[in-house]
């Protein structure tokens, strides 16, 4: 699916990530840690190609990223959804409207699939909010939301980018329930989080391997987790 | 060609949900449609002026081809022998499909604008004039003027040519000059409908972000802004059209024969070539927006 090799990103010539060698295999669950600022997000950007390599490669779907032409990571994108940390949602659109934007822009017709628009919400527990602005939703809410949006086109792999930072400890439960659901579908799913107490609830509903950004590097956590 | 017009349709026509990525309004809205108006306003007058100086022009160069007049000078006892002589000359000449002579009430209308009605033609040594009309083929004119001189001496073919070729000339260039205006409108209305796009683009770089995100292709991203400012270049182009060809229509009578200005207007055939011109803006706003569009987007990273 994903797959890193000596990949490394450097910025103004501060190496920010160095070595990083991992294979995303189809249906795995990863967690990646470390401190805030070790580079979890950069770590993320690269798999879903927001950020090109300095050194080593990064492969998509089997294509190294830097050998890919503008249109061709727009449609390895529609492959993976990605929950950010932020949302970003388009906020003069509706929520089921966002949650339906990949729809649109993959060139199917949103309203001809109303009622898996329909059933997305609810699973995310969104039936009732269908027609509020981004900004009236909570953080749980928007975190859900972006899920959903996430899932609409199927993908093969999902990337979540701190979804529990803003949100209660319940409503994280959630989240992670709907995440372990999607690896059961047999989705691979890599979440970056600091938040321990989450990767020990997820390691007791579901085979997940965890990594660690120490120092730059990618390395396997340690038994504690 | 067919194609690409099919293809403006199916633009205009829209795509609901892909119109309201975008978010609506902004100033760019107000601009492109106030200037896709003023710019169809002065195209309507540019048009009128090309039309009006193409028709002076045909007319002129139709009959700078067609007639020429012999001019006799001669003491009255020889007019007679002078003009029979000259219309033996043209009789026997090719290219000229016919030589009357002008009879005195019309050299005395010829006259009339500069001596008014009460001149005594009959008195006066006026000169007689022959008018020449020629065929298709036309004729050779420094032959003929030989020829004259050698059987007419006092006569001396005008064919016209000097007072109507600066006209025609200069009613040719009047065309031109209308074409370039239209030409430099249609330039100056991309240059703003770049300037707009590039404005809005700019307003929504964060929506742009987003439609990245969720895996949209830089021709997805460019439609929706190209839509709308097709959209907008065409109803404020139409609406500069109406409003410039009710002008032309309250423009006073010059009546059919008060030289240039009375072909200003539009006639005929010539009000077919105003649905042309919002045509022409939301074409102009649709390739000013997409290059624009897919600059911007091929820059961003």
């Amino acid at each position: 699916m994903i797959e890193l090799d000596e990949a490394a990103y450097s910025y103004n010539s501060d190496d920010l990530l160095a070595g990083m060698t991992l294979q995303l295999a189809p249906g795995s669950f990863h967690f990646l840690t470390g401190p805030s600022g070790a580079g979890k997000t950069t770590f993320l950007k690269l798999c879903y190609m927001e950020l090109m390599p300095t050194r080593g490669a990064v492969r998509v779907f089997g294509t190294d990223v830097r050998a890919m032409s503008r249109d061709a990571v727009a449609l390895n994108r529609r492959r993976i959804g990605i929950v950010h940390q932020d949302c970003q949602f388009l906020d003069h659109l509706s929520v089921a409207e966002n949650v339906a934007l990949p729809l649109a822009v993959s060139g199917r017709d949103p309203s001809s699939e109303a009622g898996n628009i329909d059933e997305l919400m609810a699973w995310v527990g969104l039936d009732g909010r269908r027609g509020a602005r981004p900004p009236e939703l909570s953080g749980g809410e928007r975190q859900r939301a972006a899920l959903a949006r996430a899932v609409v086109l199927s993908p093969d792999v999902i990337l979540a980018d701190e979804p529990t930072g803003n949100i209660d400890w319940d409503m994280a439960q959630r989240l992670l329930r709907l995440l372990v659901e999607l690896n059961r579908m047999g989705k691979t799913v890599l979440v970056a989080t600091h938040d321990l107490n989450l990767i020990r609830a997820a390691k007791a509903q579901v085979a997940a391997r965890v990594l660690r950004i120490r120092d730059r590097r990618l390395q396997s956590a340690g038994a504690d987790l | 060609m067919i194609g690409r017009v099919a293809g403006l349709a199916d633009l205009l026509k829209g795509d609901g949900s892909a119109d309201r990525v975008v978010p609506p309004s902004g100033f760019t809205a107000h601009l492109t449609l106030f200037t896709a108006g003023a710019m169809a306003f002065l195209t309507v007058f540019a048009l009128a002026l090309s039309l009006a100086a193409g028709q002076l022009a045909d007319r002129w160069e139709s009959e700078l081809a067609r007639t020429a007049t012999v001019r006799i000078s001669a003491p009255e006892a020889q007019m007679a022998t002078q003009t029979a002589a000259v219309l033996e000359v043209l009789r026997t000449t090719p290219g000229i499909a016919g030589a009357r002579v002008l009879d005195a009430a019309e050299q005395a209308a010829l006259l009339e604008p500069w001596f008014g009605p009460e001149l005594p033609v009959d008195s006066l040594p006026i000169p007689r004039l022959v008018e020449v009309t020629e065929t298709g083929a036309g004729y050779d004119g420094d032959g003929l003027r030989l020829r004259l001189a050698a059987e007419a001496p006092g006569a001396v073919l005008d064919d016209h040519t000097r007072w109507r070729r600066p006209l025609v000339r200069a009613a040719d260039r009047m065309r031109l000059v209308g074409y370039l205006a239209i030409g430099l409108i249609a330039a100056s209305t991309a240059a703003m409908i770049t300037l707009a796009a590039r404005a809005a683009l700019a307003a929504n770089a964060r929506v742009i972000e987003v439609l990245r995100l969720v895996g949209a292709q830089d021709v997805y991203i460019a439609r929706a802004f190209v839509r709308r400012f097709t959209r907008r270049a065409l109803s404020g182009a139409a609406a500069g059209t109406v409003a410039g060809a009710v002008m032309m229509l309250l423009l006073p009578d010059m009546g059919g024969d008060s030289g240039f200005l009375a072909g200003l207007g539009f006639s005929g055939w010539g009000w077919a070539w105003l649905p042309a011109i919002p045509l022409l803006a939301a074409g102009v706003a649709f390739w000013a927006t997409r290059a624009a569009a897919l600059r911007v987007l091929g820059g961003l990273t």
